[in-house]
C-alpha cells in the first residue's frame, strides 16, 4: 500500500487566503467480487483551487471514474468500500448525510458523465432532461424551463436548440449527447465541476469551443474543475495541473507545464510515446505499452508498473516507489528510476543487454526514429 | 436533388462496397425532417481501410449504419460485392450481417450491463457460429486475449465491473468472433486511453493483415484516423467534402473545412497560445434546414456569391486528391 501521499507533502497556503475549494486525501476505493477485493483506487490525494483545472490522465481501468466518482458520493454499488476524505469548501463531502449532499448537488457541485447513453434517460425528452434539476431547484415554471433549456442547449452549440427540446436521447448523435450532458451539469452553475471524458466525442472544432466554454464558466464563477482526458492536447492546452493514474494509484503530478517538458515517471512518458502523430505518416506502428493491464485483485507488488515498465530493476519489484516531490517540490513522482537520470539510463542499458521484451520494443523504435532522423 | 458528384468513384468492379446517392432522413416531432445524409457516394476496396471524419452531427455513424441498413436508407443504394442490399429482404439482408459487422459508438451503453462477458462476446455465434460449446468458449478466450483481455479473469464478469475502454475492447471483440469481410468501426478508440488506442490500432491493422479485413473508421481524432486509413473522406452536415489518400489529404487539404479540422488539432505542448473566445452569435448550421449551396458557406472564410446558389461538385484537383468546393485551396 502507498504510505506517502501527495497530500503529506503540500504546503498549506501561508497566507491562507486561497483556501482550496477541494481537498481529497487518501482516498480508497474498494469492490468486493466473488473474486475478491477489486482495489481501483488506492490512496489518491490531490487539492484543487478555484477557477483552476486539475487534469487527470491514465490508463484504462486505472480508477480515473471510480475517484470522481468516489469523491462526489455518487452510487457506484453497493458491493463499495470507500475510505478517505473530500473537503468542499473544508466540509467533507464523504460524511454529509443525504440531505445536506442532495443540496450540494445541483447548486455547488455537478459533473459529466463518461457514458452519455448511461447517463441520460432513454425514455425522457432532452429538453426535459436538461432542466430537471433546476426546475426542483430553483422552483420555476414548465415555460421558464423550456426557454431556460433552448438558452443551454445554445451554449453548447447544439443548432436549432427548440426542434432538438423533443428528441430523445437516441435520435441525437454521439457528440449532441454528450454536449446535452454538458448542459445539464452547467445549468445548476457549479462551482465545482467533475467531467469525465466530457469531449471524447467532439470532432475538434466543436471540441475547441465547449472547452472554451467551460474555460468561461470557470472565469465567471471561478468554477473549479477536474478534468479526466486522455486527449493529451487537451491536458496541454487546458489544465493547470496534471494527475497521472496507474493501478489505482497517483504515479506522477506536477503543473501540466512542468510535466510536458521533463516528466519523471516512466508510465508518462510511455503514455507520450504511444500517441499517433499528424505528421507521421499513414500506417506508422504505434509504440502501445507492452503487456496487460494490472490484475486489481492482485496488483503486482512493488512498483505496479513493473511488469510493463523497460527500465524495471529488481528493487522495482520489491518496493513500492513512494510519490516523492521531485525539482522544485511541487513535482512529485513515484519512482525508482526516473526518466531522464543517469540511474535510468543504466537500468536502460541492463535491461538491452539481459534481452528484455518490453525493453529491446522501446530500443528498436528509438533506433528506428534515430535512423530517419539522421536520414533527413 | 443535387449529389456531391461521383468523379471519385472507381470501376465498379474493383470495388468491395460502393455507395452511391444516399440519403437519410429522419422526421422529427413538429413535422421537421433532419437531412442526416444527403446524397453522398463513395467506395472502398477490398483490403481498404476508409477513414469517415467531419463534424459532430454530419451523418458519420448514419452512413455507418445505412451501410448494414440500420435502418434502410431512404434512398440511395448501397452494394456490397455488387449485390443491392437496400432490396434484401431482411432475412437475407441478416445473413449479410456476418460479414458486415459493426462496433457501435457509446461502448458502455452498447453492452448489456448484467450479462457475463463470454455471452456477450458468444453472442454473435449463436446462430452463425459453430455448435459445438468447447470451440465457442476456445474461440471466446482467443479473441478476448487479442484485444488485451485476460479470458481468465474476465470470462465470467458482468459487463458493468468494467472501465469505458475495457468495454469497448470487449465489444470489438463480440465484432470480431464471426471473421466478418468488412468491420464498420464508429469511434472505436475514443474511450480509450492513448496506450490501449495505440495497441487497438496495431491490432486493427494486424487482423487486417491476416484476415484481409476492410475497414470503415469513423473517428474525429485526425491523427487516429490518418494513422489507419488509406484513404480518408472528410464530412460536413450531411455532405462529403473531400476525399484523397490519407497522407495526401493531411499534407494538401484542399476543403477549407479540410483545413479548419487541421488546423484545430489540439496540440500536446502546453507553450501554444490557445483562442479563448467564446462565440455565442453566429449562426450554427443545421441539418433540419441546411444551408443552400454549399453547406459550409456560413463558415468559409472564402465564401463568394456562387456558393450560396450553386451546390460544389466533386472535382479530381490532383491524382485521386477529389474536393467539391468553389475555390479550393491549392
Ligand atoms: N461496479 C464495479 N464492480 C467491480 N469492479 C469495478 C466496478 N466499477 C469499476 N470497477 C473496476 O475498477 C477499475 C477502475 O475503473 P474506472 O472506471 O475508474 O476506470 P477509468 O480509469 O475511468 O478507465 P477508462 O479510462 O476506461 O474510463 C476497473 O478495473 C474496473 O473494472
Ligand atoms: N433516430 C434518429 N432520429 C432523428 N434524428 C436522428 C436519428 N439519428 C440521428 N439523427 C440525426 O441525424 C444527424 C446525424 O447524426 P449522426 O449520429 O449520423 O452524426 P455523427 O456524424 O455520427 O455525429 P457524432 O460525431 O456526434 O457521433 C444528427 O443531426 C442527429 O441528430
Ligand atoms: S523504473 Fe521501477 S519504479 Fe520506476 S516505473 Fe519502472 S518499474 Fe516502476
Ligand atoms: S464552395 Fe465556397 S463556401 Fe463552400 S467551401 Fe468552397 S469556398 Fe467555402
Ligand atoms: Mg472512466
Ligand atoms: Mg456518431
Amino acid at each position: 500500500m502507498n504510505t506517502t501521499t501527495a497530500a503529506d507533502n503540500v504546503a498549506v497556503d501561508a497566507d491562507n487566503s486561497t483556501s482550496p475549494l477541494l481537498v481529497v486525501e487518501d482516498i480508497h476505493t474498494s469492490f468486493m467480487v466473488p473474486g475478491g477485493e477489486v482495489k481501483a483506487v488506492r490512496g489518491v490525494s490531490f487539492e484543487l483551487n478555484q477557477g483552476k483545472t486539475l487534469g487527470v490522465v491514465g490508463e484504462s481501468g486505472s480508477g480515473k471514474t471510480v475517484l470522481a466518482r468516489s469523491v462526489m458520493r455518487l452510487n457506484l454499488g453497493n458491493n463499495v468500500i470507500t475510505s478517505g476524505s473530500a473537503k468542499f469548501r473544508g466540509s467533507n463531502i464523504l460524511d454529509l448525510r443525504p440531505k445536506a449532499m442532495q443540496k450540494l448537488w445541483g447548486n455547488e457541485i455537478a459533473m459529466v458523465f463518461q457514458d452519455p447513453m448511461t447517463a441520460l434517460n432513454p425514455l425522457v425528452k432532452v429538453g426535459r432532461q436538461v432542466t430537471e434539476h433546476v426546475r426542483h431547484h430553483l422552483g420555476i415554471s414548465k415555460k421558464e424551463a423550456r426557454s431556460l433549456a433552448i438558452d443551454l442547449l445554445n451554449e453548447v452549440r447544439i443548432p436549432e436548440p427548440e426542434n432538438r427540446l423533443d428528441s430523445y436521447p437516441h435520435e441525437l448523435s454521439g457528440g449532441m449527447r454528450q454536449r446535452i450532458c454538458i448542459a445539464i451539469a452547467l445549468a445548476c452553475e457549479p462551482t465545482l465541476l467533475f467531467a469525465d471524458e466530457p469531449t471524447t466525442a467532439l470532432d475538434v472544432t466543436v471540441q475547441h469551443q465547449i472547452l472554451n466554454l467551460l474555460n468561461r464558466e470557470q472565469e465567471t464563477r471561478e468554477m473549479g474543475m477536474v478534468l479526466v482526458t486522455h486527449d493529451l492536447g487537451v491536458v496541454a492546452g487546458r489544465t493547470d495541473e496534471t494527475m497521472v493514474m496507474y493501478a489505482g494509484n497517483v504515479v506522477e503530478k506536477s503543473s501540466t507545464k512542468e510535466l510536458f517538458e521533463d516528466m519523471q515517471h516512466p508510465y508518462t512518458e510511455a503514455l507520450f510515446r504511444s500517441i499517433p502523430k499528424t505528421n507521421e505518416r499513414s500506417h506508422t506502428r504505434l509504440t502501445a505499452i507492452a503487456g496487460r493491464p494490472p490484475d486489481l485483485i492482485a496488483p503486482p507488488s512493488g512498483c505496479s508498473f513493473s511488469p510493463r515498465c523497460p527500465y524495471v530493476q529488481q528493487k522495482c519489484r520489491e518496493e513500492e516507489p513512494p510519490l516523492i516531490p521531485v525539482n522544485n517540490g511541487s513535482h512529485f513522482s513515484a519512482c525508482w528510476f526516473p526518466v531522464g537520470t543517469e540511474e535510468n539510463q543504466e537500468a536502460f542499458r541492463k535491461n538491452v543487454a539481459a534481452g528484455l521484451p518490453q525493453t529491446l520494443v522501446i530500443e528498436e523504435t528509438l533506433t528506428k526514429s534515430s535512423e530517419k532522423e539522421d536520414g533527413v | 436533388m443535387a449529389g456531391s458528384g461521383k468523379a471519385h468513384l472507381r470501376p465498379e468492379d474493383e470495388t468491395l462496397i460502393r455507395v452511391e446517392d444516399l440519403v437519410v432522413e429522419y422526421d422529427i416531432p413538429g413535422g421537421d425532417t433532419v437531412k442526416a445524409v444527403s446524397g453522398i457516394s463513395f467506395d472502398i476496396k477490398a483490403g481498404e481501410t476508409l477513414g469517415l471524419v467531419g463534424e459532430s452531427g454530419c451523418g458519420k455513424s448514419t452512413t455507418g449504419k445505412a451501410l448494414i441498413q440500420l435502418p434502410k436508407p431512404s434512398s440511395g443504394s448501397v452494394k456490397h460485392n455488387l449485390v443491392e442490399l437496400t432490396g434484401l429482404s431482411s432475412e437475407a439482408m441478416r445473413r449479410r450481417r456476418t460479414d458486415l459487422q459493426m462496433i457501435f459508438q457509446d461502448p458502455i451503453s452498447s453492452l448489456n450491463p448484467l450479462r457475463k462477458v463470454e455471452d456477450i462476446v458468444a453472442e454473435p455465434m449463436k446462430i452463425w457460429g459453430p455448435k459445438d460449446k468447447s470451440k465457442q468458449q476456445e474461440m471466446v478466450d482467443n479473441i478476448l486475449d487479442a484485444v488485451g483481455i485476460d479470458p481468465e479473469q474476465a470470462r465470467g464478469k458482468l459487463a458493468h465491473e468494467f472501465s469505458g475502454g475495457q468495454c469497448q475492447r470487449i465489444s470489438i471483440a463480440r465484432s470480431l468472433i464471426l471473421d466478418p469481410e468488412v468491420l464498420i468501426c464508429d469511434e472505436p478508440v475514443s474511450a480509450l486511453d492513448v496506450s490501449m488506442q495505440a495497441q487497438i490500432l496495431n491490432l486493427l491493422e494486424d487482423l487486417k493483415k491476416k484476415y484481409h479485413l476492410t475497414l470503415v473508421f469513423i473517428a474525429h481524432d485526425l491523427a487516429v484516423v490518418k494513422n489507419i486509413s488509406d484513404k480518408v473522406a472528410v464530412m460536413y452536415l450531411g455532405k462529403l467534402c473531400e476525399v484523397a489518400q490519407s497522407d495526401e489529404l493531411y499534407e494538401n487539404p484542399a476543403h477549407p473545412y479540410s483545413k479548419l479540422l487541421l488546423d484545430s488539432c489540439p496540440e500536446p505542448d502546453p507553450t501554444v497560445v490557445i483562442d479563448q473566445t467564446v462565440s455565442d452569435d453566429d449562426e450554427l448550421p443545421s441539418p433540419i434546414n441546411p444551408p443552400s449551396g454549399c453547406r459550409f458557406r456560413t463558415r468559409c472564410p472564402f465564401a463568394t456569391e456562387i456558393c450560396s446558389t450553386e451546390e460544389p461538385q466533386m472535382e479530381e484537383i490532383r491524382p485521386n486528391h477529389y474536393v467539391a468546393c468553389h475555390h479550393p485551396l491549392t
